[in-house]
């Protein structure tokens, strides 16, 4: 009984600081989805926001667009991160200081990052642009961020920039992990250096790869700082996922109660998206009898 | 002994490292090099690799450009380190409780901590606002600060937890016989031996304040004085043109902060923030 209330005493400051600065404004924008919010006004419109998105064309395709775009980076990260960690984990001298090396995308604040991208992307003055002209593949200078489809792969390229390290890191420790016993094992039975890759390493690191996956999708889906600093999600809306919608119309255009309908349609998009993960990742799991 | 790399393979992974650093590192150099540049020849075209008149004279210039700009790198540090001193505050206590005692919801709210990750503040922008306006924060260092420590609390309980389960729980049952009570054992007992914890910790969200002040500066902050380099940064853009040489040399001198905590403590922090990814 002590122990109970030792338990939640140690545990209240924390609940009460999440309480009012993530849980209230949770509520409170639940609330705000079904108003017409304005600066100063605020009237109950029952479910008229969520009736516009439902209906407008160009809210689907921004739904369609970050899926494109989570599942897009997502992937490439975890695609790199498996690369990167498997070289770095690799026993060659220099591995210490090349593991350092790989961490100062996560170590900077995004915000300063993208601005050395932004520079890289410039057409006239960026090195992109100069290298590709230099080498022939372009007869000009080209704005990668001024194009439709450009401008949205330039983003995930600099996405996956900034995601890519703690893949990295953490599908190195999850290699760390993984007992020699096995390796040297497989090895006395002849099995060459890829089969062992294959059949120990990747089974192995998988509980890690898809816990990763699934942190790694929530924070790209929810990727702000990256469009909205290169691209504010245009050109003529090529960038604009979600996140960036929501914070266009609420911030941008004043109209709290619709960038609320929003923000609870990401929350529900979210939240779908990891369960049906988890359901699958279970089944799979179940079947196959992996840990 | 296992087999060695021959000699053709140690190459191509040097090779392949040398690629993968190149695309992590390659905005940094480019930042470098145009910070050494003076203006006119940065916006020289068509793009030139080497210029013959490199100098640093954009890192003197900066100050006198944006003369807030010592003042925004001290915000960020200031900010950055008041978070991390809170956020420790609130986690040490919630940490050694899901690490240590059993209790009713325990795993239900533990998951709901976590599900906090959900949520950037991007989404709660509005009724945060509102909330800051009610406690009369805006404006204010506590408008950056605050919400900096909301979303840094659940990575804080959950990686200082994985910390705590490891120390062996004998020490603190003798301590507990001995007659102490359950908070001189926390605070006498396992606290210093969490140390090692405590520094990754508080360098894994000394980082993570670090990096996520600039969409709670731009919208919960106008007075100039209090902004954090990520928010003063964009002062070099300005009317007429930006200069970029000197935006590029403060952002890499307003990095060095944070840069110097990582290099020290990078090797405790790459350990300690993967404990939990790996199974024992």
């Amino acid at each position: 009984m002590s122990q109970t209330w030792f338990a939640w005493a140690l545990i209240l400051p924390a609940i009460l600081f999440i309480a009012i600065i993530v849980a209230w404004p949770l509520v409170e924008t639940v609330r705000l989805s079904f108003t017409n919010a304005k600066i100063n006004s605020e009237s109950y419109v029952g479910f008229e926001n969520y009736a516009k998105l439902m209906e407008s064309r160009k809210f689907h395709q921004t739904i369609i667009r970050t899926f494109y775009w989570m599942i897009l980076s997502v992937s490439i990260k975890l695609l790199l991160g498996l690369i990167g960690a498997a070289l770095l984990n690799a026993t060659v001298p220099g591995k210490a200081l090349f593991r350092v090396l790989v961490m100062p995308p996560w170590v900077i604040p995004i915000a300063i990052g993208m601005i050395g991208w932004l520079w890289l992307y410039n057409g006239h003055f960026g090195i992109l642009s100069g290298a590709a002209q230099f080498i022939g593949i372009l007869d000009g200078p080209f704005e990668f961020l001024a194009y439709k489809s450009s401008a949205f792969y330039s983003a995930i390229v600099a996405d996956v920039w900034v995601g890519t390290p703690m893949v990295t890191l953490f599908l190195l420790a999850a290699m760390q992990g993984v007992s020699k016993d096995l390796y040297e094992a497989a090895w006395v039975d002849g099995a060459s250096r890829w089969y062992r890759f294959r059949r120990i390493t990747i089974p192995q690191i998988m509980p890690v790869m898809v816990s990763m996956a699934l942190l790694s999708a929530i924070w790209t889906f929810n990727s702000f700082e990256i469009i909205w600093i290169l691209t504010e999600g245009g050109p003529r809306g090529a960038t604009t996922t979600l996140i960036v919608d929501t914070y266009k119309v609420a911030i941008g255009n004043f109209k709290f109660g619709q960038g609320a309908a929003r923000a609870v349609v990401i929350v529900i998009l979210l939240a779908a998206f990891s369960g049906v993960y988890l359901f699958f990742l279970e089944k799979v799991n179940r079947r196959y009898g992996t840990k | 002994m296992i087999d060695r790399y021959k000699p053709w393979q140690i190459v191509l992974i040097y090779i392949a490292v040398i690629i993968f650093l190149t695309f992590i590192l390659l905005p940094f150099f480019e930042m470098f090099m145009a910070s050494l540049r003076p203006l006119e020849h940065l916006f020289r075209s068509p793009y030139q690799f080497w210029s013959d008149d490199f100098s640093f004279r954009a890192y003197v210039d900066m100050w006198k450009t944006v003369p807030l700009l010592g003042r925004y790198i001290l915000n960020s540090i200031f900010i950055a380190s008041a978070v991390t001193l809170i956020t420790l505050a609130l986690v040490i206590p919630a940490a050694y409780a899901y690490a240590r005692l059993d209790f009713p919801f325990k795993n239900v709210s533990l998951s709901l901590f976590l599900g906090v990750n959900m949520f950037t503040g991007a989404v709660l922008l509005i009724p945060l606002y509102r909330v800051l306006r009610t406690l009369g924060l805006l404006n204010t260092y506590w408008a950056m600060i605050v919400p900096g420590v909301a979303f840094l609390i659940p990575t804080g309980i959950w990686l200082l937890r994985g910390y705590i389960q490891k120390i062996p729980v004998e020490l603190e049952e003798a301590a507990y016989v001995d007659g102490a009570s359950r908070l001189y054992t926390l605070r006498r007992v396992v606290l210093p031996m969490a140390v090692p914890g405590l520094i990754v910790v508080g360098t894994a969200v000394f980082i993570g304040a670090y990096a996520q002040q600039f969409l709670f500066a731009v919208t919960f902050n106008q007075i100039r004085e209090y902004q954090p380099l990520p928010a003063g940064l964009f002062e070099f853009i300005g009317y007429q043109s930006v200069t970029w040489n000197e935006m590029m040399a403060a952002a890499l001198t307003g990095v060095m902060p944070v840069m110097v905590i990582f290099l020290f403590l990078q090797k405790y922090l790459v350990a300690g923030l993967t404990a939990g990814a790996v199974k024992e």
